[in-house]
């Protein structure tokens, strides 16, 4: 009765999100592995080394101690939204995922697949959209733990993130002059046959990544979960899985920003000096799909590089890099990179 | 008013200049740093498997000594317990009966010889105290435990094992602070 | 009935559902949640109506932007029952004048929509649903910079003036 629906390709792209909410899930779990370990070398240390062959089993053991905690939701907090704040976290976090193009087609079973969940004509914005409601669980979870400090912190976050929002949406206004389209599958194979966009876009690229920082609250922008001022912020109040959630969230987010980067700037799921057309076409796609993992997950480990190198900056610091350093920066980037755009197409 | 030591420095309150105004050349600096530490020497002693050795006037746990043939040396003087600071020390004394010779050097002995670890504070003026050798300060930490009383120690717990029974674990008691014999 | 069409009942029901609950929940912050709520339903209509770029641009602005802002002033001025001002009668009746008013202009909208489309083909229908590409970014922006270039700059030019006036008395303090 209801209209024809190729029930084949709803199983595929469940398969899909299946996979890449698993994958994504994951990497999360060995983020947290990755930034004990970076931040262990750094420090002239060995980092978790018990469990398992160089501690690879500690977020399997981590995982386990979260899911056993006792749950405690205090007595004067708001029972429904402190619920909720975690999920929100969480279900932004793992939302973006759904545009971005993972690699290019693959064959199997006689069918070919896209490994992209949706290819909607609006990824990019999407994206950007999707984060900017990732606030949402920070607000949300910090008000309803009524506590001062998950206020405070749950208030800066509010604030950080949307003076960053900005700078950020300028950047890829510039990068979309070049481009000419939101669709993230098109950006991708517009760089396969041109340039990577760092090549035109160095200074947006810039920008983008401070201002990704900012979006993950990732040191030297962290202030909404200051450890040592705020006593960890928004999720002081949590225990157990919820606490566990934010902190995949922002693991996820991480990720999730490092694959946005370098589908954006650097080439996606494209290798460079290899030529597709020469190999199979799933031999090829897979390629591509590690080369994009590559490249989010060097992303990533510059995050935790900076993260155990810089302090936090201070509140003020904080506003005034956004709104008086990146936004004009954004803003002049975007100006010359019309006028040059304008130009060449005269 | 006059500076102690030539070492004080005016704090530069300068403006930022342009450079330090961007942040980037010192966040990239920083960031070398920390790569150059990457290759750097770990510092971390994987305990349990791996020891760092104990310096030479390092206070552990005490021992009761026994002499070349095994018998103890404490005579039950109290003098260790007088000179504890925190009170830990407490014994009683017994008479050597005849035909145990071979167990104690003195006619007289500690029948009850208890510390208190908790009260302890490792500062070694027993051991200074003692004029038979009886009492040494080791190379062992104390452990960790659930209930206090476990952590007064009695004469099972402190008395060195046998010389000639078990020698190798009567070198290791030891330590390097009592007088060899 | 077809998928668009129960799609567009459940976001109507969920719009209208919200949108009472924003009146209706005695806690503020839940009305500012409500009111969210109230975007994604109507966000979610711009896609049956294939205004993607719309839909995103609903989100990021009014559901990311402006109601964060909301409930961080809400959140901030912890706003309880008890210190809710007694209401004025007056202000009912006001309240009940203006309402009437609203629902008035509405009915004489809807019966203006009504006579166009007897007037018109009766297979075109007042909402274009899954068709259309006028919400599609490359249409708007062209209608936006094209038909409608004045309004845009003019409403450009007062979001200008409204920025600057914010940053004067921001720095009236110092």
């Amino acid at each position: 009765m209801l209209l024809t629906i190729d029930w084949l390709l709803i199983i595929e792209k469940l398969v899909l999100i299946v996979v890449v909410v698993l994958v994504a899930l994951g990497i999360a779990m060995y983020s947290t592995w990755a930034e004990r370990k970076v931040a262990a070398v750094m420090q002239d240390r060995k980092g978790p080394t018990r469990a398992g062959p160089f501690g690879l089993l500690q977020p399997v053991a981590d995982g386990i101690k979260l899911f056993f905690k006792e749950e405690i939701i205090p007595n004067t907090s708001n029972k429904f939204l402190f619920v909720l704040g975690p999920m929100l976290a969480m279900m932004t976090a793992m939302l973006t995922s759904a545009v971005i193009p993972w690699g290019n087609k693959i064959e199997l079973f006689g069918r070919t697949i896209d490994l992209q969940i949706a290819d909607v004509n609006i990824g990019i914005l999407f994206i950007f959209g999707v984060v900017s409601l990732g606030v949402y669980g920070i607000m949300i979870g910090g008000w309803a733990s009524n506590n001062k400090f998950s206020l405070m912190a749950a208030i800066r976050g509010a604030s950080q993130m949307i003076s960053y929002e900005l700078a950020m949406g300028i950047a890829i206004i510039a990068l979309m002059f070049i481009t000419g389209t939101l669709s993230l599958k098109g950006i991708v194979e517009q760089q396969m046959n041109h340039t990577w966009n760092i090549i035109y876009q160095p200074i947006g690229f810039l920008v983008f990544f401070v201002c990704a920082l900012a979006e993950c609250n990732r040191t030297p922008f962290d202030l909404p979960e200051a450890e040592n001022e705020l006593n960890f912020g928004y999720h002081q109040e949590y225990s157990s899985m919820k606490l566990g959630f934010y902190l995949f969230a922002e693991y996820i987010n991480m990720f999730i920003s490092g694959v946005v980067m370098a589908t954006l700037f650097f080439g996606g799921y494209d290798l460079p000096f290899l030529n597709e057309a020469t190999l199979s076409p799933n031999i090829a796609a897979l390629i591509g799909v590690l080369a994009l993992f590559g490249k989010a997950i060097f992303f990533v480990l510059v995050f935790m590089w900076i993260r155990w190198t810089i302090p936090r900056f201070r509140y003020d610091q904080l506003m005034n890099l956004g709104w008086k350093g990146l936004l004009p920066l954004a803003l002049v980037n975007m100006l010359v990179t019309a006028a040059v755009v304008l130009w060449l197409n005269k | 008013m006059q500076a102690l030591t030539t070492r004080a420095k005016q704090v530069d309150r300068k403006p930022m200049t342009l450079a330090e105004k961007i942040y980037l050349p010192a966040i990239f600096k920083g960031m070398a740093i920390t790569f150059s530490h990457i290759f750097k020497k770990k510092a971390t002693i994987s305990y349990p498997e791996q020891k760092r050795p104990f310096s030479p006037v390092f206070r552990g746990l005490h021992v009761l000594n026994r002499d070349a043939e095994g018998r103890e040396n404490c005579t039950a003087c109290g003098l260790c317990a007088v000179a504890c600071p925190a009170e830990a020390i407490t014994m009683e004394a017994a008479e050597r009966q005849p035909g145990e010779e071979h167990l104690y050097r003195e006619e007289k002995y500690a029948a009850k010889y208890e510390i208190n670890m908790l009260r302890c504070i490792f500062c070694g003026l027993c051991e200074e105290a003692c004029p038979k050798d009886a009492i040494y300060l080791s190379e062992t930490f104390a452990p960790s435990n659930y209930n206090r009383a476990s952590f007064i120690y009695g004469k099972e717990e402190l008395v060195i094992p046998h010389p000639k029974e078990n020698p190798d674990a009567y070198k290791k008691a030891l330590g390097n602070r009592a007088k060899k014999n | 009935m077809n998928v668009t069409e129960i799609l567009f009942w459940i976001l109507s029901a969920l719009a209208i559902g919200s949108a009472l609950m924003v009146l209706l929940s005695k806690n503020p912050v839940h009305s500012v949640l409500w009111l969210i709520m109230v975007f994604f339903a109507i966000s979610g209509h711009y896609i049956l109506l294939n205004a993607q770029f719309l839909f995103i641009v609903n989100l990021i602005v009014y559901a990311g932007a402006i109601m964060v802002l909301f409930l961080f002033v809400i959140m901030l001025m912890n706003l309880n029952t008890d210190t809710e001002p007694q209401k004025n009668k007056w202000l009912r009746l006001a309240g009940v004048v203006a309402g009437g008013c609203l629902m008035l202009v509405f009915v004489a909208a809807f019966r203006e929509a009504e006579i166009q489309r007897q007037q018109a083909n009766a297979a075109v229908r007042l909402v274009q649903m899954g068709e259309g590409n006028i919400g599609l970014i490359e249409n708007l922006g062209k209608a936006l910079f094209h038909e409608y270039v004045l309004p845009f700059e003019i409403s450009s030019v007062l979001f200008l003036s409204a920025m600057v006036g914010a940053v004067v008395i921001g720095k009236k303090g110092d």
